[in-house]
């Protein structure tokens, strides 16, 4: 009866991390530019963070970054270093906090943040021109962001 | 060893790259009217850059050599067109351009000083606005559209017979608060991507940004022909064009904000070439 009991408990705790631990883009805790907790509560897919760097309506990091790994993706920016090693350079933590807001860890930098919600200036809708209809979302999900960093992480060389 | 691999990884990479930094060429239109496409950074300019260039140096050897031969620049067709606009009659008061003004060929030298403050309007016009002035108040004409074909076409005529001429922008006296209210903009970090036109054309000139290769967005070859949408354009739909791209409701043509950038822009190339029509990619 008690272990059931427990049990019980520990199922409800879990579904409820799965769906509302998601931290929103104002609740981001930094520390010295890293932040430790995942945005979803959960690690992301590397796959599809793959697809995310190099994809041109999503992540679009390749338009400043040079990956190796994405020889398959042409044209590669040179705004920014070079992703190689990227991973063994930086802390899961310290990737998903570059990502989340570059310029928490790199003061000034023209690395966009992606994801933030307040502070712009003449936001637009997308690539529209125009003021934004409703509230402003980030450039990436909570689980775009975790997906990506799980990918940045792979990138040990 | 790791090093090693970085290295031979980087030389692998960076030959699949088109380009890094302008060309070392020369321009000279139909063999005989040299532009000059980089110099000495003018004063006001001078503590963030050490030359100016033309976007020319940034394109590739085919769309260079495009504009190097009326023959084989695209954009004039659209300065003969502007040449008939010149000489017909329009508006109620049954004038020409012309009739005012002459041949098109006495307009060299208007080109190289717009923006340009104006003492009646007080207040600092493009080339545009002074068209359209013309239109309403001297010819009895409507405005034409700001970045119109009509009004496009027009300014490419003026820039023709201009090219060659250095870029000479005032800069002080009655425009310098426009001046610096273009500053200002030129430095804003815009839109959701949080980016200013230094962030791409100051800071990183000569860098491919995806597809791209940045040059220092000069307005010296304006209105430019674009291989991409195979007509002129215009400065402000560049303008427009670029702010936009950082993911920001943008500024409308002939907005004071724009009126204002593009004077501060314009000075930024003080010393190179009027080129216009040019072409790019
Ligand atoms: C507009 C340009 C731009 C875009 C787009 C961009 N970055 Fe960056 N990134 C930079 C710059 C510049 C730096 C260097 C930081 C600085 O300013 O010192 C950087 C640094 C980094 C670093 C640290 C690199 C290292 O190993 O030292 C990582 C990781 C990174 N970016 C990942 C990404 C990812 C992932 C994306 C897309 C989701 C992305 N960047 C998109 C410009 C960009
Ligand atoms: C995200 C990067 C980016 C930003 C920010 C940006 N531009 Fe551009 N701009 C480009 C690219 C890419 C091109 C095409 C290649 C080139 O000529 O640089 C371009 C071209 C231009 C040109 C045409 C140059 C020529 O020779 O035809 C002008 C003028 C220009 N930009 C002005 C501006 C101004 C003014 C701003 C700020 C309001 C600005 N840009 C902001 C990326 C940018």
């Amino acid at each position: 009866m008690r272990t059931f009991g427990i049990a019980a408990v520990v199922t409800g705790l879990a579904a409820f991390s799965a769906q509302a631990e998601t931290i929103a883009p104002t609740a981001v805790g930094y520390s010295d530019g890293a932040v430790e907790q995942s945005l979803t509560g959960a690690s992301g897919d590397a796959a599809r963070g793959r697809e995310i760097v190099g994809d041109k309506g999503t992540g679009n990091c390749v338009a400043c970054h040079q990956v190796t790994d994405l020889a398959d993706v042409p044209w590669h920016g040179e705004i920014g270093p070079m992703l190689d090693g990227t991973g063994a350079r930086w802390s899961e933590a310290e990737l998903r906090g570059i990502v989340s807001n570059a310029k928490m860890m790199f003061e000034g930098t023209m690395m966009p943040s992606f994801y933030k919600t307040e502070g712009f200036i003449r936001p637009g809708d997308g690539y529209t021109g125009k003021a934004p209809e409703g509230e402003i979302e980030p450039i990436l999900s909570a689980q775009q962001i975790e997906d990506v960093v799980a990918y940045l992480v792979t990138l040990k060389e | 060893m790791r090093k090693l691999t970085g290295a031979v990884l980087a030389t692998l990479l960076s030959s699949t790259l088109v380009s890094a930094g302008p060309v070392d060429d020369e321009l000279v239109i139909n063999d005989e009217t040299e532009i000059v496409t980089r110099t000495a950074a003018p004063a006001h300019v001078a503590d963030v850059l050490d030359e100016v260039m033309s976007g020319w140096l940034f394109r590739g050897t085919e769309t260079r050599a495009m504009e190097m031969d009326d023959f084989d620049n695209p954009g004039m067709i659209f300065v003969e067109q502007a040449e008939e606009q010149w000489n017909t009659a329009d508006g109620s008061e049954g004038k020409s351009c012309a009739d005012c003004h002459g041949a098109s060929t006495e307009m060299a030298g208007v080109r190289p000083v717009y923006p340009k403050y104006n003492e009646e309007a007080g207040e600092v016009r493009t080339l545009e606005m002074q068209v359209n002035d013309c239109r309403e108040n001297r010819m009895g004409a409507e405005k034409w559209k700001y970045t119109g074909g009509d009004m496009v076409n027009m300014t490419a005529l003026l820039a023709s017979v201009s090219r060659g001429m250095p870029v000479d922008i005032a800069i002080d006296g009655p425009a310098q608060s426009t001046w610096e209210q273009g500053k200002d903009l030129y430095y804003t970090r815009t839109g959701l991507l949080e980016l200013s036109c230094a962030n791409c054309h100051e800071d990183n000139y000569g860098n491919m940004i995806r597809a791209d290769h940045l040059s220092q967005g000069q307005i010296n070859g304006f209105p430019t022909y674009r291989l991409k949408n195979t007509k002129l354009n215009a400065v402000h739909s560049r303008f427009k064009g670029c702010v936009r791209d950082t993911r920001a409701e943008t500024f409308s043509p002939g907005s004071p904000e724009f009126v204002a950038l593009e004077l501060y822009v314009g000075s930024r190339g003080n010393g190179l070439s009027v080129e216009g029509p040019s072409v790019r990619n």
